[in-house]
């Protein structure tokens, strides 16, 4: 097939579009920029968004011997990814933007335009497997749960599942950094990229200050009684319990938790763990990556974040909305977020928490 | 068909007599500033060469400073002649839209960290420095202008610049012209033109990498950039890169550019890519150009997608727009003739030299239209 190779500079993509290539592939590496004003050098480990990571990509290009570009895609990620993290933070949601940016930029703008420019699909390093079944494509989890990333990945329709090769699936993220020594690629050791790419500093509730404002408004309680103050509502998390400074203690001293971010009124609702206990979730936006899920009711999985753990629940599609119920209560749950369900290893489908019960 | 290289603007095959003198001279001993025997000989061939490059420029030998590259030569020009300048007051720097970014980039700097004013001289649609602007600027502000720096074509349409008329109207004030891709390809005499300094570069004639020139009035002395062993008037320090200047001198010597030729291919090429792609256009079609050089636009395209297909279809060419962490930035150049920036970003660049043959042009007819085609469907995805 001919493939294009997304190569962020890291050595995960690297080393996957070297196995494309060895697989028989017809393999170009591009790297995406999607910073507008590129930082020099990486600080800390956000890898993928310095003008250095583009020379570490450019360079593994050139050991692996493919052919390698750089697509401006600043504008597009910063219209699709960076504004919607920060529209959904001020309508009180906290967005995943690497789902988002897989929806909208991996395998959307750059799928799309290899597509158009006579390619097959898109090579990347992430830690998913695909399997062909008679369903077609189907999505799955990576051998290596600890790094698995098919939740970031479940945003992608059968079509685009269709164009997406996953070549580390397979693999434990130790051999692939022994693997990237023994291909002779500089960036075997190359710290793990981690939190969001495009806010530098890795401090969120910062990046958002400098650019939403920061007004101070009420923490109530359930009663919608005023016990406190915050600085800013987006830099609260729904199961918050920290950093609160709550000026009225609880009757009988125990703790509060955030419970829910109200954007219009600027106020931020604190509760009970009780209160906080979730057993039925609504997702908008659903998106399949496999069979279309129906209303009949089925067992399986649900996981609310990237690394988190699979509950068990049952889940169907109402016409509008996918629902999971839990088997047991989980704490602590924004909308925004996405709810992925799994059928054992296999990804069914993804949605975005518009409600949660 | 193997690869068809049209990118001899970028840099060019060195030729045979090139690398025979340049690994000649490498296994020669002795720093040419040495004074004893294998000093001395060494002189004497670096000293020859500088002489043959002299005469192919229309210049004094020892009016002949080598520096590492052009982009140096045209730093030590623009920076040297401004500070030059600003000792009796002036503290203008004129430029032409459409330089590169060699002399661009020091002029911005000489604005940042010297609080020096540029200004910029338009181009026509056609990209010819706008001569009228230059004359009302000169008869305005004339006592206030350090220097005048345009270069003698553009590297990224070809389009050849009035550089005579340029000094001309600059009567008093210093005019440096970067001549770097003209040199070797037509007709050129930096006495004949009267410029203050001119600058060359050996590897885009068939010569080797890191080797340029500055051709600067004798007598003249400027500040120099680099300090040490007071090397080439003491405005470019550093011993002397002997291969590499003989090695220049050589493929001067060989006179191996077959303009005719080039410019028949390139026009031959130019004209049928118009004929298969309808609405394609040529930048600076009306107007004298360098014979190897054609920038087409083709509408609807982006050009690092087509530098994709074209490289996988084993053509190169180029976008001849400078780039920016290898992102392509709309060209400067084509903004200056009246692009927007999207149609600036849908042209190519491409290069003939003497390598290039009837046959290469016929294969990459065969296999433009597919990457148009291809091209416009990934900007319209």
């Amino acid at each position: 097939m001919k493939l294009i190779a997304a190569m962020s500079g890291g050595v995960d993509s690297a080393v996957a579009a070297a196995r494309a290539v060895e697989a028989g592939h017809d393999v170009i590496g591009v790297h995406l920029a999607l910073a507008a004003n590129p930082q020099k050098y990486r600080s800390g480990a956000r890898g993928c968004c310095t003008i250095e990571d583009s020379h570490d990509a450019r360079r593994a290009a050139d050991v692996i011997g493919i052919p390698f570009y750089i697509w401006d895609m600043a504008q597009e990620f910063h219209d699709g990814v960076v504004e919607n993290f920060l529209s959904e933070y001020s309508a009180g949601r906290t967005p995943n933007p690497c789902l988002r940016c897989n929806e909208k930029i991996k395998f959307a703008a750059v799928l799309d335009r290899a597509r158009a420019m006579g390619f097959d699909g898109v090579v990347t390093g992430h830690y998913a497997n695909t399997r062909e079944s008679e369903n077609g494509k189907t999505l799955h989890r990576a051998v290596d749960h600890s790094k698995d990333q098919s939740y970031v990945l479940a945003v992608l329709t059968r079509e685009q599942i269709d164009g997406a090769i996953f070549p580390l699936g397979d693999t434990e993220k130790v051999d692939i950094r022994k693997e990237a020594e023994a291909r002779g690629l500089a960036v075997a050791q190359k710290p793990d990229s981690h939190d969001i790419c495009f806010v530098p500093s890795g401090d969120n509730a910062s990046w958002l200050h400098d650019r939403l404002g920061s007004e101070v408004g009420p923490i109530v309680d359930q009663d919608g009684k005023k016990i406190g103050e915050h600085k800013g509502a987006y830099t609260y998390t729904i199961g918050q319990r920290k950093g609160l400074g709550l000026t009225v203690p609880t009757a009988d001293g125990s703790p509060r938790f955030v419970l829910k971010i109200e954007p219009v009124t600027n106020t931020v609702v604190v509760g009970s763990r009780e209160e906080l206990a979730i057993s039925k979730i609504w997702g908008e936006r659903a998106i399949w990556c496999g069979p279309d899920v129906t209303a009949d009711k089925k067992r399986g999985f649900v996981q609310i974040r990237a690394h988190g753990s699979a509950l068990d629940c049952t889940y169907y599609f109402d016409g509008s909305n996918l629902i999971a119920e839990l088997d047991e209560p989980l704490l602590g749950l924004a909308t925004g977020q996405a709810m992925v369900i799994y059928d054992g290893d296999r990804v069914v489908g993804s949605a975005t928490i518009c409600q949660t019960e | 068909m193997n690869s068809v290289y049209l990118d001899h603007a970028a840099t060019t095959p060195i030729l045979a007599d090139a690398l025979s003198a340049f690994t000649a001279q490498a296994s020669k001993l002795g720093n040419p500033s040495s004074l004893h025997t294998q000093g001395r000989a060494t002189r004497k061939d670096l000293e020859d060469a500088r002489e043959s490059i002299a005469k192919a420029a229309g210049c004094l030998s020892s009016e002949i400073i080598f520096t590492a590259s052009g982009t140096e030569a045209n730093n030590i020009a623009l920076k040297g002649l401004f500070w030059l300048g600003r000792k009796n007051g002036r503290n203008v720097v004129v430029i032409s839209a459409i330089e590169h970014h060699a002399i661009l980039d020091p002029a911005n700097w000489l604005v940042e960290h010297e609080s020096a004013e540029v200004i910029e001289v338009p181009v026509t649609k056609s990209g010819v420095v706008d001569l009228k602007f230059l004359s009302d600027l000169i008869s305005k502000r004339g006592d206030e202008i350090a220097v005048i720096s345009v270069m003698h074509s553009n590297n990224e349409t070809g389009v050849l610049q009035p550089i005579a008329e340029v000094v001309k109207l600059a009567g008093d004030i210093p005019v440096h012209s970067d001549a770097v891709q003209s040199f070797g390809k037509v007709a050129l005499s930096y006495n004949e033109l009267g410029l203050f300094a001119m600058t060359l570069s050996a590897h885009k004639i068939g010569g080797p990498l890191g080797i340029g020139v500055l051709i600067l009035r004798r007598a003249v002395e400027i500040p120099a950039l680099l300090h040490g062993g007071g090397q080439e008037r003491e405005i470019r320090s550093g011993t002397l890169n002997a291969p590499a200047i003989v090695a220049f001198a050589a493929a001067v010597s060989a006179k191996s550019y077959d303009a005719t030729n080039i410019a028949k291919l390139r026009d031959d090429f130019a004209q049928k890519v118009v004929a298969q792609i309808p609405d394609a256009f040529v930048n600076g079609a009306d107007v004298d150009r360098l014979p190897g050089i054609v920038n087409i636009t083709f509408p609807r395209t982006e050009s690092d997608t087509l530098l994709l297909l074209l490289d996988s279809e084993k053509v190169s060419c180029s976008t001849g727009s400078a780039c920016s962490a290898g992102v392509h930035r709309p060209s400067h150049v084509l903004m200056a003739m009246g692009h927007d920036d999207i149609s600036a970003q849908s042209s190519l660049r491409f290069s003939f030299g003497p390598s290039n043959t009837a046959a290469e042009v016929d294969y990459v007819l065969s296999v433009l239209p597919g990457v148009i085609q291809r091209g416009r469907a990934a900007v319209a995805s």
